[in-house]
């Protein structure tokens, strides 16, 4: 149990093309579906198109907000940052999409819970141009 | 809420702009025989367009259709558009990428039917299974298609998720050869769909969608999109486009003496290395974008600072390059200073003009008033010089306002316009369509006569003349190529494939992919319904007066020699009637 934990990054994202690659990707393995909206990354313009790419994904927070609200304790913290869903406790009160005030939960109304980034990087293999990375994560978080 | 969606096509949204009403009609008939794309599309026009219907009609309908691996797999990024050319009078045919085919697909159609006519302008909103009619009277008349799209943008929802496709000043007036943007830097470009639009004052539509498709045999799929993805990315197959994109054409082109220059009255351009991709990429490419699923990202995107003012007052235009407008608004019109061009093709853009066409359209005005076929008094006191960017740029401002008789005739088309003032010996047009960038043998000339829209597309006849350089072909062997070429890029505009991805889509995988899919197909069965979709185009083309007798070939392309040589007329009129033959449409000809 040594190995160090990762977290997913969207490093470069002046040089994102906009292909929807990751998005795909997140929603075709992790949500076994062919969707943008069941996708943990999302990809969005930053005003139209002339104006490059925003990626909206968690990006681990050592503390995160959406643990502290979720009451039947289906999210907790993870190891390296952001949480571990457990949809069997999850009430689907959806308070966890409103404490990430970066837009990084994305609610899935048909089943009633969120969808929660597991930091597995599968979106990574699907990057054209190596802007998301699984980094390490080493260093303790200063606050 | 994602919107559930069958794995299959089959729904058609069916819009009537006058009654202000619409339809969503199963049609499994038709995508289950025809696919999609142009196959579903070419079946729709024959459906829903009458017999001499004109194309500036309220009935002329617009057709969009998508594909069933449009979404599912990369490259799979193309809607094909089909309607009555108000240029051409006939077929009108033209693809597009940006978001347009994911948002189609998402939004849960296979096709899109619009008809009718609003009495004032309007725009559409289609999210899922609902459309609406809204209010475009304060988009009428915008300065530029950028702006149409920041409104648009603001006002409908599904950031992300939708296409907009708009027109500008050019397609609300009628101009033939207008396009439709779409998100800002990919445009349905030929054929005059602008034109359609703005009759039907339609000035925009908004397409998004929540959907998610149902896959039945999720594993097959996840396996095969790798493997496809891999090929995508990592095989050099798709590095030009990635590179510097279809712009690497210029300097190959000019080195062979292939690049149509001064309106084709040379093939080599002196200043071809200013404007070329490899300078352009290390100038001024300020960065790539992509089509939605397209890992590729061959959207070229040059920033261009221009200087407006004394006390360094500075103007930043993003112009989408790419070989053809490079080809239109350069060599074509003796430009060869990069800013230059791109100057012109921003305006070009902005005033959601065909850039190809109206690079022609420029080429043949200059000329023809370098001859004295048209003064001062035609160009409404522009003197047209070869390289002059400025006069250019106001012309362009004059075609669009149609600020006289003239310019109201060359908005009809260089054809038109040549038909009215002379010089039709001169006006490089094939089938109507203004010529693209590419003299460089017969296959080319004959491949935009016979090709189903004109287009260098259709069949790709240029680049059989460029293999034929480095390994002699006759010229029977020339044609039977671009006949089994056009048929087998009507099975790739069906599923809908760029055709920047034909390398990896090779029949074999097709046939693969569709079996995972549910469509149960043979490599032969595609080739038939190649030739099949090929021949309902032409049977609109001939119902619509196409004439195989009558094709007009414009001297100039005799007078200017070619890397095979100078042209002789009766190899092309004997090659295309064995394109005609050997593809079935003299036989269809015949029979109807």
């Amino acid at each position: 149990m040594s190995a160090v934990p990762k977290r997913l990054a969207a490093v470069y994202m002046e040089r994102c093309i906009g292909c929807y690659s990751c998005m795909l990707a997140c929603s075709r393995y992790r949500m076994r579906s062919l969707s943008l909206e069941k996708s943990a990354i999302q990809i969005r313009t930053a005003g139209g198109i002339e104006r490059g790419f925003i990626a909206v994904v968690c990006r681990a927070c050592a503390d995160p907000p959406c643990a502290k609200v979720c009451e039947p304790k289906a999210l907790k913290p993870r190891k390296g940052g952001g949480v571990i869903f457990n949809p069997k406790l999850c009430t689907g009160c959806g308070k966890c999409v409103e404490a990430c005030i970066i837009g990084a939960v994305v609610w899935d109304e048909e089943r009633r819970m969120p969808i929660i980034c597991t930091h597995c990087g599968l979106c990574v293999d699907f990057c054209p141009h190596g802007i998301l990375r699984l980094e390490p994560v080493e260093k303790e978080v200063i606050w | 809420m994602a919107y559930k969606l069958e794995e299959k096509l089959s729904k058609v949204l069916y819009i009537d702009l006058t009654e202000q009403k619409y339809e969503i009609t199963d049609r499994p008939d038709l995508f289950d025989k025809y696919l999609g794309g142009a196959g579903v599309a070419a079946k729709l026009l024959e459906e829903e367009c009458p017999k001499g219907m004109d194309p500036l009609g309220p009935d002329n309908p617009i057709i969009l259709a998508v594909g069933p691996l449009t979404t599912l797999y990369p490259c799979m990024s193309k809607t094909v558009a089909m309607f009555k050319s108000p240029l051409t009078g006939n077929l009108g045919e033209s693809h597009t990428g940006g978001r347009s085919a994911l948002a189609i697909r998402l939004a849960g159609y296979g096709a899109i039917v619009i008809k009718g006519a609003a009495d004032k302008p309007i725009y559409l909103s289609i999210f899922n299974d609902k459309v609406e009619f809204k209010d475009a009277s304060v988009l009428w008349g915008m300065r530029t298609t950028y702006s149409v799209g920041r409104v648009l943008r603001e006002v409908e929802p599904g950031s992300g998720r939708r296409t907009i496709m708009r027109i500008g000043l050019a397609g609300e007036r009628l101009v033939r050869f207008s396009n439709v943007a779409v998100e800002t830097f990919r445009h349905f470009g030929r054929q005059g769909l602008g034109a359609v639009m703005g009759s039907k004052r339609l000035k925009a539509l908004v397409i998004g969608g929540t959907g998610e498709i149902a896959i039945a045999k999720l594993k097959d799929y996840i396996k095969a999109y790798k493997e496809l993805y891999d090929l995508v990315t990592k095989t050099p197959a798709m590095m030009k486009y990635r590179d510097y994109g279809t712009a690497v054409n210029v300097l190959a082109l000019n080195t062979i003496g292939a690049l149509p220059t001064r309106n084709l009255q040379a093939t080599k351009f002196e200043y071809a290395e200013n404007i070329c991709g490899e300078k352009l990429a290390e100038t001024l490419l300020s960065r790539r974008l992509a089509c939605s699923h397209c890992p590729i990202g061959c959207i070229h995107i040059a920033e261009v600072k221009v200087k407006f003012a004394p006390f360094h007052a500075y103007e930043t235009l993003l112009v989408p390059y790419d070989y053809e407008p490079i080809y239109a608004m350069g060599s074509m019109l003796g430009i060869g200073d990069a800013i230059g061009m791109l100057r012109l093709l921003e305006r070009a853009e902005a005033l959601g003009l065909d850039a190809m066409s109206a690079g022609v359209a420029m080429a043949w005005a200059t000329e023809a008033f370098e001859r004295g076929i048209i003064t001062a008094n035609e160009t409404n006191g522009l003197t047209l010089r070869w390289g002059d960017v400025d006069t250019y740029i106001k012309f362009l401002d004059n075609l669009v306002e149609m600020v006289n008789d003239f310019y109201r005739a060359l908005a009809m088309g260089t054809e038109h316009a040549a038909s009215v003032y002379g010089g039709l010996d001169f006006a490089l047009t094939f089938g109507g369509n203004e010529m693209p960038g590419y003299h460089v043998g017969p296959t080319t000339i004959v491949g935009f006569i016979v090709g189903a829209r004109h287009s260098h597309l259709d069949n790709a006849g240029y680049s059989v003349d460029e293999k034929a350089l480095k390994k002699p072909m006759n010229l029977e062997e020339r044609v039977d190529r671009i006949v089994a070429e056009e048929q087998w890029r009507c099975v790739l505009s069906s599923l809908v494939a760029c055709f920047f991805a034909r390398g990896v889509y090779t029949p074999d995988k097709v046939v693969k992919l569709l079996e995972i899919h549910g469509y149960s197909v043979t490599e032969d069965d595609l080739k038939k319904l190649g030739k099949e979709i090929h021949l309902m185009k032409y049977r609109f083309k001939l119902r619509e007066g196409f004439s195989l007798e009558r094709i007009r070939i414009p001297k100039r392309v005799f007078e200017t020699p070619t890397p095979h040589g100078t042209l002789k007329e009766e190899d092309l009129r004997w090659m295309i009637r064995r394109f005609y033959e050997k593809a079935g449409i003299l036989e269809l000809a015949t029979s109807s």
